[in-house]
């Protein structure tokens, strides 16, 4: 759909809750020793469970674990609902820059608000750290020595699921892509992984976004293609949605195989095992993956809804715990002066959390770690609540992520 | 007159889906004409209304293990009286004044109840699966494989629209309904309750959504915001049908959902737009709407 009830009133929202969303006027006098921390995402639409106050509780938790406060610094934590449109979240992000004087802005799902967002920060000097995106663009013609993206991208997705797939012997796809900048960089890194691992790519259709709530039509045109493969570039409700009636059709019952390209645990929650079984995908991070992820888990408490981390709230937790401890390596007042100087300090220090393990960031702002190819337990197999991922392979950290050399980023251009 | 069949197969397949989808925008949009033609009230909580019906659904199986039999006939009793509440402490103030207040006032309690059910169980959705009595393997129509449970959808939906059609035009307390909307005065000096049958039809409207809310548990993820998204090309349906008429109502929404359907086809991208397209070329050349009286 075009427009709904929620767009129809962005404009004013957007007007109205920004006086709510920065309430830290009163901190002027420390503001030289202050860092303040904007976590933007989805608070109210589709992305909400994987991002949301969920983030924003992650977030929370880095800043006490840093330590960095019992040191004498002060940081500010506040949080905004872009509403996944873009003219919304570069209104909230040009407040909190130039009029609220903030460092640094977190999370920011949904690729079109992400984009705008790395523009700004840019230009402002500031720190982005990108959890909650996918377009590998981030690192690629929009690469920015002011952005970190942190937990996946859509290349890291297609070389996960897409090899898996294509290795499995699926080697003709059809697309089911979100119409939007998400949707578009998804299903071009994906079709790029088949065809150059020899598959075909036999057509694709593009769904409105957001509103679309029917995905009947668009997954039987899918079967007619007779592709092996449908990859579904889309997320949350879209996903579930698509799967669901993928289900209820029986598409895979043809032999027809469904690719979930972006599938998080919240997803998988909503669906129920039933329906989720034996969809195969690959995220960066998993609550159960390990003692250092479910310590982690532990420590975060209880989310909102009750649900487990998603891998972007986990990101959240980590870009902001290591940018804290370069903050602290250089100084407040040197990592307030200059963003760009922040994310070279940073980029300078190895990464260590217990959501990725130790890692490293590279020039043109791509955090790296292993991805993690995932299967959905069937009910038999699953023991406890949201026990619901057995680990199929890990895929190195060197292998994970889109080399360098082909991104296109100015930045790493010799 | 293979190849004809080969290129004509799209079309009865997304015309076949495209009935599924008309199902609910004729339940949802027969709601709304029942409300507006009766009450006057433009009830913008209709999609959220819809929304909780399929909500209650879950939590009588998640809390009391009631299945989808019960909830067809529970959770549109239950959501029914939650309207009547509404109108009976809010709405029914609201009727002197003009349709911009009925409409406010609905939009905010829409806001509030997707606002509830979001804090409660978040936007990622509640599982519900299609009734056991459905689990069969899909129905070939020659030209695609029908789930069992979407004929259910459109045989249930047309019953249901049909019986309230006759309802309204063919009964006594349908004519009395009717009487009181032209001069509620004159019918309430005949000894009719009035107030109490405003009340009894905004339950009614209301139930009618939770019941497609029922309906629509098994096959589309339940989140807070399933109705919102329904609600804008609802409200187109109901001014191409003709707003406040009833049949308009049910007939354009079968037809725009195969309208819809065909343009899948043709043109996805378009096809949340195309149903606004149709509404102003209606609305330039029968400002009324296609049944609607002047």
């Amino acid at each position: 759909m075009a427009f709904n009830r929620r767009t129809l009133l962005a404009g004013a929202a957007a007007g109205a809750a920004l006086p709510l969303v920065t309430p830290l006027r009163h901190a002027r006098a420390q503001a030289a020793n202050t860092i303040r921390i904007g976590v933007m995402n989805d608070q109210s639409g589709l992305y909400r469970d994987l991002t949301g106050p969920g983030s924003t509780q992650c977030v929370r938790l880095a800043v006490q674990e840093s330590g960095i406060t019992t040191r004498g610094v002060n940081v500010e934590v506040a949080e905004a609902d872009h509403q996944n449109r873009p003219d919304v979240g570069s209104t909230v992000v040009r407040q909190w820059l130039d009029r609220d004087n903030f460092d640094v802005i977190v999370d920011v799902p949904t690729s079109s608000v992400a984009l705008a967002v790395n523009t700004l920060c840019r230009e402002r000097n500031k720190v982005f750290l990108c959890s909650g995106a996918a377009t590998s663009d981030l690192t690629g013609p929009a690469c920015s020595p002011n952005t970190i993206h942190w937990t996946y991208d859509t290349w890291m997705l297609a070389r996960g699921t897409g090899g898996a797939m294509v290795a499995a012997g699926g080697r003709t796809w059809f697309f089911i892509t979100a119409d939007y900048a998400f949707g578009h960089a998804l299903e071009r890194d994906v079709s790029n992984f088949v065809r150059n691992a020899g598959g075909q790519i036999l057509g694709s259709v593009r769904t409105p976004f957001p509103g679309t709530t029917d995905f009947s039509s668009f997954l039987l045109q899918a079967q007619q293609s007779r592709a092996q493969v449908i990859g579904l570039a889309n997320a949350g409700g879209d996903t579930i949605n698509s799967i669901k009636q993928a289900a209820e059709f029986g598409i895979t019952r043809r032999g027809t195989r469904l690719a979930g390209l972006l599938v998080f645990i919240s997803d998988v929650h909503a669906l129920g095992l039933p329906t989720a079984q034996g969809l195969v995908f690959t995220e960066t991070f998993y609550w159960d993956l390990n003692d250092r992820t479910r310590a982690f888990t532990q420590r975060v408490g209880r989310m909102p809804n009750d649900i487990r981390p998603s891998m972007i709230q986990a990101g959240c937790y980590s870009a902001v715990l290591h940018y804290l401890k370069a903050v602290e390596a250089m100084g407040v007042a040197a990592a307030k002066a200059s963003g760009a100087a922040t994310i070279e300090r940073m980029k300078a220090m190895p990464t260590s959390d217990d959501c990725f393990g130790e890692g490293t960031i590279r020039p043109d702002g791509r955090k790296i770690h292993p991805a993690y190819l995932f299967q959905v337990k069937t009910p038999q197999e699953s023991r406890a609540p949201w026990d619901y991922y057995k680990l199929l392979g890990t895929i190195p950290a060197n292998e994970a992520f889109r080399p360098i050399t082909e991104g296109n980023c100015p930045l790493v251009r010799t | 007159m293979t190849e004809l069949w080969y290129d004509l197969e799209p079309f009865l397949q997304q015309g076949t889906l495209g009935l599924v989808n008309g199902a609910f925008y004729a339940l949802l949009s027969l709601g709304l004409a029942v409300i507006f033609g009766m009450l006057n009230v433009i009830n913008f909580a209709h999609g959220a209304q819809f929304m909780l019906g399929a909500v209650v659904a879950w939590m009588l199986l998640s809390y009391a293990g009631i299945g989808y039999w019960g909830a067809l006939i529970l959770s549109p009793l239950l959501v029914g009286l939650l309207g009547v509440a509404i109108e009976r402490t809010m709405i029914s103030r609201l009727y002197k004044l003009d349709h911009l207040y009925g409409l406010l006032l609905t939009f905010g309690l829409a806001l509030i109840i997707e606002g509830v059910v979001r804090n409660q169980y978040g936007v990622s959705g509640l599982p519900y699966g299609v009734p056991d009595a459905f689990r069969m393997p899909p129905v070939d129509l020659g030209y695609m494989l029908m789930p069992a449970y979407r004929f259910w959808i459109v045989v249930v939906s047309i019953m249901v629209c049909l019986g309230t059609w006759y309802a309204i035009e063919k009964t006594k307390i349908g004519s009395y309904l009717r009487a009181a909307v032209e001069r509620p005065q004159l019918v309430q000096a005949f000894g009719v309750n009035v107030p109490l049958m405003m009340t009894a039809t905004y339950g009614a409207g209301v139930a009618l959504a939770a019941f497609a809310g029922v309906l629509a548990a098994p096959i589309y993820s339940v989140h807070p915001a399933m109705g919102a998204n329904f609600i804008i090309i609802v409200f187109a349906v109901v001014v191409i049908g003709g707003m406040g008429s009833i049949m308009g109502s049910v007939v354009a929404g079968y037809m725009l959902g195969v309208v819809e359907g065909f343009v899948r086809v043709w043109w996805p991208e378009a096809s949340a737009t195309v149903v606004f397209v149709i509404m102003a070329i209606v609305l330039l050349l029968r400002p009324a709407g296609l049944f609607g009286r002047k």
